[in-house]
């Protein structure tokens, strides 16, 4: 049986949506991992250290950190966003499929 | 007995008198006091015994800040609220308070024998002594140390009140009413900025409602505010946390404050993000640090002044001033001039301001500069101090009845600090004050450090000739920490104030050191022989005061803690009594009882009825999503591990979706509608997440494919009618669809209507018998459910719930994902080798089914289990290991999925995760229990009718 997280958790960051073009609150949106990190075209053709590396190893920085987003509760888009981890402000968010900021 | 009421003065309501109890005790006080000043104005003294050494304790201040002064206030069945400050308790008529901490009473308690023992109980008494031996910990220490250890008493019976919640948003939020916060108010009246004033107390004022001076001002002013249709007002509001992006969080108190809780909420939570905050929360003044400063009676001189000025209640009559600053020398004039005895001024400082000396001998008060005081006399209460000069001579005793300290102002910088705001020393303050911001907010009046009280002398401590090691000097009046305390920590080596902070444990208590912290930083400080920038500052951390439970739960308690999702069916359920467990946020019926049966009896006829006539189950609550596009085929056959391209329009397949790790995280029955169009199911629990997960990968991997993913879940109600007779019952209803065996075969879906009504028909199975799940739009589900009961009586149709369905599905051998498996099951571990696809160049996970560790032989692969007394049924998770007899701890190499009775075998069947299973059927394995070891023999996962003969007919 799956919780649902208690509702009086306080969101709140916001949040610009660059497909949306606005900023909302973060109760709109889901983290979603890490950026960049892009799926091998071939999988098969990947050793067991490269194909460990994409599915495990994260840069896990304190500062600047290129990070997924989902609109979930808006656009429903995924998008890349550059947060830094220590302060948690974002320095940009950008359409998925841009080039990393 | 000391303090009493004026005969004048104050902003209480002499007209409105209103009787309370403390502690059983009924007294009389007035409108508009608190439940501090009252009891003072009726001369108790005595409010509280500390939480460490059970030391007397009277106030310390008069507002929020208050470290001492805590009780339990009840207002009936339900409604009782511990470590109350009460200088924040409003009274009323029939108010109810109760001291804590003491046993059995506030002037005899038994715990004070600590304070005795006081020179055995240093700071990091408790990491020292209770760490060995182990065992002591459970039976001795823990015991002894709840018996003696907590601020006041947790509520033992449920809230009966209801808390209410609200989003604000504006363009300037003000933090504290005081005059620098009603003076930013005042700026923006004339303006269009919607704007919010906040404060934590009844009456909006902060330091203005102490000083009858700027009581004409503040009435005009609070006037023009409520006329300006701009500014909301908020009384009784506590700002407790400022949070990322100019969000603050609120609480506003409703009803505690009246005699009778009222129908409406108690307390409601303000999210308010505002687009410019200003924070004017004011200073808190800083007690000195001497022995004997915690004796009821020793207080703040600005809360004297409060108590004189707001109230009108003198502290003493006999009133002493310990001064390091000049504001203490205007609180006690005003007392003086009120008609206060003042017993003397006594000054750290060896000169002061000429004028304030010039008042005092106005006054006639006299006044010792260059002394401190170096001891206080009085167990409940002050009888007196001994002051000496600053060099430790001249000890003289001086009688008075209270005595007020003045050791500077602390500028508040907590929501600041929230807000990640830097913060600057200043060595005249001695404080730390608001530097840069981190949001876009300022801080005004006395919270950024400006303020008119005057100046001081910084110090850690006052001087004393006595052994400083032998003296209870307190820094942190609610966590009982010393003076000394602090300098051992020092001395055992801590060298940066977040570790001396937690091995004192100074300003963690419940008030988070607003009286403290200032002044442990500097005995730190002057111990380590260090600047006090040199050795850090610790953070603060919402909330700024104590917040109920309640206000930040709001609604979401019972019914209304998370959503209860409710298929178009579940009302028949209902009404049939069924008994319900809840499935992801779903509420399914688990069995449908008849008479008096147990579930066991209920669930057995349920499955007898599917085996051999025809049972009728709600899976509504299937995950469902329409996969719709030229390249939808594709899609899934990236996504899932079975091959989909060559899937005919009308066929359904079983799929089984992995993660990227290669393990399984969901699984479903879908078919194809058409060459551009799939409904896939999901199970109940993963709908939103294969859906996301789907999404991601087509919006961010696959862009370039064309296909349309359409949550349908709640589109459908899907009937599943299970057994023998299930097409015979169908058939008559159904039309535009052949359901004989050869036209509508086992997997395959077919589209027409049933009873007039348009259905996606599915012939599959999750029971092993003949089966069909019948798809209609949502709203028709119930109709359809109780036409097809109707029809069904023919046959003994048996409605079924989720527990039937588990020992029907268990009898075959399907998973359920996440009760058989974990996320760390491979489709092989699951024995579903025959679902992947190994000719198909990718999917989902697909790489990671060659990872060395999940092709390494010894994996847990899952199997049947049978117990050798078929009788008993295993319990789900418990432990399987090879050799009963070994040692604990045994090596275990399994546990138990699912267990259940299986009534079509006569016995218990059970599904396990067993370290190389698959190699160890017929093996006999053990399951120890807490009163018996029980063993079972491994088999395959199929129990009944392993050839599916029952199927296909
Ligand atoms: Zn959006």
């Amino acid at each position: 049986m799956r919780r649902q997280p208690p509702q009086w958790r306080i969101e709140m960051l916001l949040i610009h949506c660059p497909y949306c073009d606005e900023a909302r609150a973060e109760i709109e949106f889901a983290y979603a991992g890490e950026a960049h990190i892009v799926r091998p075209p071939d999988p098969s053709l990947m050793s067991d250290e490269e194909w460990q590396r994409y599915l495990f190893i994260r840069s896990n920085p304190r500062g600047r950190h290129h990070e997924r987003w989902r609109h979930i509760h808006g656009c429903g888009r995924f998008f890349n966003a550059v947060r830094d981890t220590a302060t948690d402000k974002f320095e940009a968010t950008y359409k998925a499929g841009e080039p990393r900021r | 007995m000391s303090g009493f009421r004026l005969d004048q003065g104050g902003r209480i309501d002499r007209s409105q008198p209103v009787s309370f109890s403390f502690d059983g005790v009924t007294y009389q006080g007035y409108a508009g006091d608190t439940l501090a000043s009252a009891l003072l104005a009726n001369g108790v003294m005595l409010l509280g015994r500390s939480f460490k050494y059970h030391r007397p304790r009277g106030l310390l201040g008069a507002g929020s800040e208050e470290p001492n002064a805590l009780v339990s206030v009840t207002r009936g069945p339900g409604r009782f609220t511990p470590n109350l400050r009460a200088t924040s308790v409003e009274l009323h008529e029939g108010l109810s308070a109760t001291s804590q901490n003491r046993w059995p009473s506030l002037k005899t308690d038994f715990g004070a024998i600590n304070d005795r023992l006081g020179m055995f109980l240093p700071a990091g008494f408790y990491n020292k002594t209770f760490m060995w031996p182990r065992s002591f910990w459970d039976r001795l220490y823990e015991p002894a140390i709840r018996r003696m250890a907590g601020l006041g008493e947790a509520p033992t019976e449920i809230d009966p009140d209801h808390y209410g919640a609200t989003y604000a948003h504006c363009d300037l939020l003000i933090v504290g009413a005081g005059p620098a916060g009603i003076d930013a108010a005042l700026e923006a009246s004339g303006t269009s900025k919607r704007v919010v004033l906040l404060d934590e107390q009844d009456e909006a004022g902060g330091g203005a409602l102490s000083d009858p001076a700027l009581w004409k001002w503040l009435e005009e002013s609070l006037k023009d505010l409520a006329a300006a249709p701009n500014i909301t007002i908020l009384r009784r509001t506590t700002a407790f946390g400022y949070y990322h992006d100019n969000f603050v969080g609120a609480v506003e108190r409703l009803t505690d404050h009246l005699p009778h809780p009222a129908d409406g909420a108690r307390e409601k939570l303000w999210r308010i993000r505002a687009d410019e905050v200003v924070l004017a929360q004011g200073a808190i003044e800083r007690p000195l640090v001497f022995a004997g400063n915690d004796v009821p009676g020793v207080m703040l001189a600005s809360a004297a002044r409060t108590l004189l000025q707001r109230y009108g209640v003198a502290v003493g009559r006999s009133v002493a001033l310990m001064a390091a600053h000049d504001s203490g020398w205007r609180d006690i004039f005003a007392l003086a001039r009120a008609g206060v005895g003042v017993a003397a001024i006594i000054d750290l400082r060896e000169s002061v301001d000429a004028a304030l000396l010039g008042e005092a001998q106005v006054l006639g008060i006299a006044v010792e500069l260059g002394h401190s005081v170096i001891d206080v006399h009085g167990r409940l209460a002050v009888k007196g101090v001994t002051i000496a000069r600053n060099d430790g001579a001249g000890a003289a005793l001086l009688a008075c009845d209270a005595l007020l300290m003045a050791g500077g102002w602390t500028p508040s910088v907590h929501l600041w600090s929230h807000s990640k705001g830097s913060l600057a020393w200043r060595d005249d303050l001695g404080a730390y004050v608001p530097d840069q911001p981190n949001e876009a907010v300022r801080c005004v009046g006395a919270c950024s450090g400006k303020w008119s009280f005057g100046s001081g002398l910084v110090t850690d401590s006052l001087p004393t000739p006595r052994d400083q090691s032998r003296i209870k000097a307190f820094v942190d009046f609610q966590n009982d920490v010393t003076a000394k305390d602090i300098r051992l920590a020092v001395r055992e080596g801590f060298k940066s104030i977040e570790h001396i902070k937690r091995y004192t444990t100074t300003g963690m208590a419940t008030d988070q050191g607003k009286t403290s912290n200032l002044n442990g930083l500097q005995i730190a400080a002057q111990a380590l022989g260090r600047p006090v920038v040199d050795i850090g500052l610790t953070s603060f951390r919402p909330p700024y005061t104590p917040q109920s439970f309640g206000a930040l739960a709001g609604h979401a308690q019972g019914a209304l803690f998370q959503p209860t999702r409710k298929t178009g069916i579940d009302s028949w359920a209902e009404e049939n009594g069924a008994v319900f467990e809840l499935v992801a946020q779903w509420r399914r019926a688990r069995y449908f009882p008849q008479g008096g049966e147990g579930m066991l009896a209920a669930v057995n006829r349920e499955c007898r009825a599917v085996r051999s006539s025809v049972g009728i189950f709600d899976a509504s609550t299937l995950g469902k999503i329409e996969v719709v596009g030229p390249d939808a085929a594709e899609f899934l056959n990236r996504m899932y591990t079975n091959p989909w391209k060559a899937l005919e329009p009308g066929r359904c397949r079983y799929g089984l979706l992995l993660k990227e790790d290669g393990f399984i995280t969901d699984d479903g029955v879908s078919a194809r509608l058409a060459a551009d169009r799939f409904h896939l199911t999901t199970t109940t629990g993963g709908a939103a997440r294969v859906l996301n997960t789907m999404e991601d990968y087509l919006q961010t991997e696959w862009p370039d494919l064309d296909v349309w993913l359409t949550s349908t879940t709640e589109q459908w109600a899907v009937i599943a009618l299970q057994g023998p007779m299930a097409r015979k019952l169908l058939a008559p209803l159904v039309e535009g669809i052949d359901l004989s065996a050869d036209a509508f075969p086992h997997m395959a879906i077919r589209e027409g209507t049933i009873c007039g009504v348009p259905t996606r028909l599915f012939r599959v199975s999750f029971t092993g018998e003949l089966g069909f799940e019948i798809n209609v739009p949502a709203a028709y589900g119930r109709a359809l459910w109780e036409r097809l009961i109707a029809d069904g009586a023919a046959y003994g149709i048996t409605p079924y719930g989720t527990e039937a369905m588990h020992v029907l599905r268990a009898e075959k051998g399907f998973i359920i994902v996440g009760q058989d498996t974990d996320g760390t099951v491979t489709p092989y571990d699951a024995g579903l080798d025959w679902a992947v696809g190994k000719k198909k160049p990718d999917f989902v996970g697909k790489r990671s089914l060659s990872r060395s560790d999940i092709v390494a032989p010894g994996r847990k692969q899952l199997v049947g289990l049978l117990t050798d007394d078929p009788t008993v049924v295993l319990e789900e998770g418990a432990q399987i290991v090879a050799d009963p007899a070994q040692a604990v701890p045994m090596t275990m190499i399994g546990h138990v999925t699912s267990a259940y009775w299986s009534e079509a075998l006569g016995r218990s069947i059970a599904l396990a995760l067993v370290a190389g299973g698959q190699q160890r059927i017929g093996e006999v394995l053990y399951v120890p229990m807490p009163d018996r070891v029980i063993s079972a023999r491994i088999s395959g996962t199929v129990f009944y009718d392993p050839e599916g003969a029952r199927l296909h007919v």
